[in-house]
């Protein structure tokens, strides 16, 4: 399912995503339960199962990381189901680097500017590895979706950091 | 998920938690990741000029059986030869730990973490 195509987008990294929720609207309603409400039933599940592929599609494109996992998998490079080890000992160091620092945030005094510094420093290498991506996804050349795929994997790193930040920040004030 | 009790036991009562001083000649650093879950492992281990591990650390941020993965296989290096260290599976990690089969990757991490520490001491050797 190519759900750029269903949404009638072009395939490219960079969205209208108040183009994307228009769409997304008007095909809900084009598919809304109620219309089919005379129809069989091979009729009504097949408008259920199109709801699914809408909802499913809308999050996909809205969110950047399943965005750009979705136009590698139309480019045959498959990232949802791997179980790949990333290795970049640099990369990774800093991501303890910043796990050491989620994990001081708790015993300090004054979490507050370093929630803010953390939040900063994802934001910004967050910014860049996006960036980056939407250059190599760009790209006509297979070599540079293999490198777009290893961005993508960084991000989902990034992501989990994220999440882990707002965490330890909730807890704070729970 | 019920988590079994190896994996309990090795999650609460961590082994061979810490690191060692990365300026120690004699010891090398795996560091590995799993982009799908966003867990981080670094192994190190303590190589004697006999090529036999004499002390292994981890540190694990990620699942209880990422983490319970990371200590088991630092209790099974130690007194291990490089070349028995680098025939660790992940399937014997998996099998010991009964992890079912979506937290497979997380032993295949530890053995991946084993294979970067390795890696290292290879190139180390080489010089």
């Amino acid at each position: 399912m190519n759900y750029f195509e269903l949404f009638r987008f072009t395939p490219a990294f960079t969205i209208d995503t108040a183009l994307l929720a228009e769409r997304y609207r008007e095909l809900q309603r084009a598919v809304h339960p109620d219309k089919f409400a005379n129809d069989t039933e091979q009729q009504k599940l097949l408008s259920v199962q199109r709801t699914a592929q809408i909802n499913d599609g809308f999050q996909t494109l809205k969110d950047p990381i399943r965005r750009a996992e979705h136009m590698l998998a139309l480019r045959g490079i498959d990232l949802s189901h791997e179980t790949t080890t990333v290795k970049d000992t640099q990369f990774l160091m800093q991501q303890m680097e910043w796990r050491e620092a989620l994990e001081d945030i708790s015993h300090s005094q004054v979490p507050e500017p370093m929630i803010d510094g953390l939040y900063q420093s994802f934001a910004a290498y967050q910014a860049e590895l996006t960036q980056l991506l939407a250059a190599l996804l760009d790209s006509e050349l297979q070599a540079d979706w293999l490198l777009a795929a290893d961005q993508v994997r960084k991000l989902k790193f990034m992501a989990k950091l994220h999440n882990e930040l707002t965490r330890a920040e909730d807890a704070l004030f729970d | 998920m019920a988590y079994s009790e190896k994996v309990i036991d090795h999650y609460e009562n961590p082994r061979n938690v810490g690191s060692f001083d990365k300026n120690d000649p004699s010891v090398v650093t795996g560091m590995v990741g799993a982009p799908a879950c966003g867990d981080v492992m670094k192994l190190q281990l303590k190589i004697g000029a006999d090529g036999i591990i004499e002390d292994a650390k981890f540190k694990t941020y990620g699942c209880g059986s990422a983490i319970a993965s990371s200590s088991l296989v630092t209790e099974w290096v130690k007194g291990k030869t490089v070349e028995q260290a680098a025939s660790i599976k992940n399937t014997d990690i998996a099998e010991e730990l009964a992890l079912p089969p979506v937290k497979i990757h997380c032993s295949i991490l530890a053995e991946d973490a084993i294979k970067a520490a390795l890696d290292e001491y290879k190139s180390k050797q080489a010089q």
